[in-house]
């Protein structure tokens, strides 16, 4: 057995009397593409927050592979290969979608090589023709894609998506579940949704998060099959 | 225009006024104007850290005042400028650095950080006007309180302290610093470090998430702006041969705000046409009894705020871009990422 490329130990997260992420033990492998669903307020943002520094955990501890970086700068983190595309949009806005990619490339390396990786990430997720834009004019489900982008061309190793899909429509949706696989080739991936048909096209293992525990973690299948998974979705939309 | 258009087109704009202003001007008129431009300087180091750093400070006057001050008791104690000038600017660039690490690094917010830099030219204020008698030397430098420190001497031709510069030779120092201070920032701005300051100003969150230290950055751009504003401060004091308390005062800081408010936020264009502008203004209020100069400051201030939010260079570049089928409502926000 490797050692996985992310675990989380006993990962708590505490907002005065709220218990967002209670004792979370989690793990996953290298190249593996992992999905999170749970209801509303489940904790699955938080949790993201806590794995890129965004958020202290209370207790526990966070490891990338076998390194400790609990409560660690979130510049740091996402320098240890750690990229997120967060769930309220984190864009440049006044900057041109190209401009958005560059700064996102340059981190590391010579300009001609960021340049090169801009070319090549606008190109791969279809976002050439509209480079001069600002991202603040774009429709949600481009500025979702230039986000992606920026994540992509900063060249992490694990991938973080949170709500890729939301507010997309449905040729968005297939051409980001498309992304997704494709990106599966050569990072590790965790996504977290909501809609389950989205679910459906891109999951093997998925993780249930609720009221800030895990409640089962097993093959797509089986977890869409669950009566207690079903319970917690009870009202929404239910697989 | 493109990015080297604008650039060449304003560099050579400002070397015409370099050469051609001796020509119109008489004494009195070039004088002004060299006073002018030391405001201009100091305007361009709050538009650079405001407008391009996202960085809130209402004190660029702290350092403004620390460079003069610098420079007057250094060129007292030692003769020759040339020395005194880079320390007016080095001094307030540590200052800048060491204010930046507290603020930046403790984690401070964008407002409080507008609170700290106004109160820390409230204390200089305070410091430097109790600093009266023979008490407060530094060397052959006496800091006088609030009667302010005279008869500075002025600059004079690097490494010769017996030939000072006259005041047209002041103004083409004057001039040439500020074109000089505008190339700097245009290549800071060009660079890949000032791509990353403007992306921070849209979104910290996003660039930490990118990998960049934030903190660095503001901190770095802070203290740029203050060892432009400290250079700014030593070009004031030689103007006038003097400085007092004074250029810490909120009035002053107020001012600074205001040119880059009515020139122009986001650009650096806009805070020297303000500088320009609002200065010439004052001087005209000054020499008729009839209107209060702070009165006609604050209307302008209230004018531009409710009609012209982004200041004028912004607008006017938004009239003369070509613009497709009315999206006129965002080109001004496209300009705040041009220099
Ligand atoms: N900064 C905060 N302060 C206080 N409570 C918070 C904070 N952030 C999140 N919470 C609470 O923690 C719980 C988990 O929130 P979180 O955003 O992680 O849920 P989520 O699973 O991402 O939900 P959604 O599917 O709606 O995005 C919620 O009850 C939320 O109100
Ligand atoms: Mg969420």
């Amino acid at each position: 057995m490797t050692a996985p490329l992310l675990e989380a130990q006993g990962v708590t997260m505490r907002f005065g009397g709220v218990t967002a992420v209670n004792s979370v033990n989690f793990a996953l492998r290298e190249m593996e593409l992992r999905c999170l669903i749970g209801p509303n307020g489940a904790g699955k943002s938080t949790f993201f927050k806590m794995l890129t520094g965004q958020l202290r955990p209370s207790a526990g501890r966070i490891l990338l592979r076998g390194r400790d970086i609990t409560g660690a700068e979130p510049y740091r983190i996402a320098r240890l290969g750690v990229g997120i595309k967060t769930q309220v949009p984190n864009v440049f806005d006044g900057l041109s979608v190209q401009e958005n990619v560059f700064v996102a490339a340059a981190r590391r390396g010579s300009a001609s090589q960021a340049r090169r990786i801009t070319a090549a990430t606008l190109e791969r997720l279809r976002l050439t023709a509209i480079a001069g834009r600002l991202v603040g004019q774009l429709a949600h489900g481009q500025r979702q894609w230039v986000e992606v982008a920026t994540v992509l061309a900063q060249e992490p190793e694990l991938v973080l998506l949170d709500e890729p899909a939301a507010g997309m429509t449905h040729e968005e949706v297939l051409r980001t579940a498309e992304l997704i696989r494709e990106i599966n080739q050569t990072h590790a991936l965790i996504v977290v949704e909501h809609d389950m048909q989205f679910i459906r096209m891109i999951a093997r293992t998925v993780t249930v998060f609720n009221q800030g525990s895990i409640l089962v973690e097993d093959d797509v299948e089986r977890v869409l099959a669950n009566a207690a998974v079903r319970d917690v979705y009870l009202g929404k939309q239910a697989a | 225009m493109t990015g080297w258009a604008s650039f060449v087109a304003m560099v050579a704009a400002g070397l015409a006024l370099l050469f051609g202003l001796p020509m119109v001007f008489d004494l009195f008129g070039l004088l002004q104007m060299t006073v002018f431009v030391a405001m201009a300087v100091l305007a361009l180091s709050q538009g650079f850290i405001w407008g391009y750093g996202g960085v809130m400070s209402f004190g660029q006057t702290a350092f403004f005042g620390l460079g003069g001050y610098t420079y007057a008791v250094a060129v007292l104690n030692m003769g020759d400028s040339t020395v005194p000038v880079l320390l007016s600017v080095l001094v307030p660039t540590l200052f800048a650095a060491l204010l930046g690490y507290f603020m930046f690094y403790g984690r401070i917010s964008d407002a409080y950080i507008g609170v700290i830099t106004l109160t820390v030219t409230v204390i200089l204020f305070n410091v430097v006007n109790s600093t009266a008698g023979d008490f407060y030397t530094i060397g052959n430098a006496a800091l006088g309180g609030f009667n302010g420190m005279p008869s500075v001497p002025p600059l004079n031709v690097p490494g010769d302290p017996s030939s000072p510069l006259d005041p047209e030779q002041t103004w083409y120092a004057a001039m040439g610093a500020l074109i000089l201070v505008y190339v700097l920032l245009r290549m800071i701005l060009a660079s890949r470090f000032g791509r990353v300051v403007v992306a921070i100003r849209e979104n910290e969150t996003r660039a930490q998430l990118l990998g960049y230290d934030t903190r660095l950055y503001k901190l770095v751009v802070f203290a740029i702006g203050g060892g432009i504003a400290g250079l700014g401060g030593c070009l004031y004091t030689n103007w006038g041969s003097f400085i007092s308390p004074t250029v810490f005062g909120l009035a002053a800081s107020a001012q600074v705000l205001i040119y880059v408010l009515v020139g122009g936020l986001g650009t650096l264009l806009g805070p020297i046409l303000g500088a320009f502008g609002i200065q010439y203004l004052i001087s005209l209020i000054g020499t008729q009894e009839a209107v209060n100069a702070n009165l006609v400051l604050g209307a302008i201030l209230v004018v531009f705020v409710l009609l012209v939010p982004q200041g004028v260079v912004p607008v006017v570049r938004g009239l003369f871009r070509r613009v497709p089928n009315g999206r006129r409502g965002r080109v001004a926000e496209a300009a705040v990422v041009e220099p």
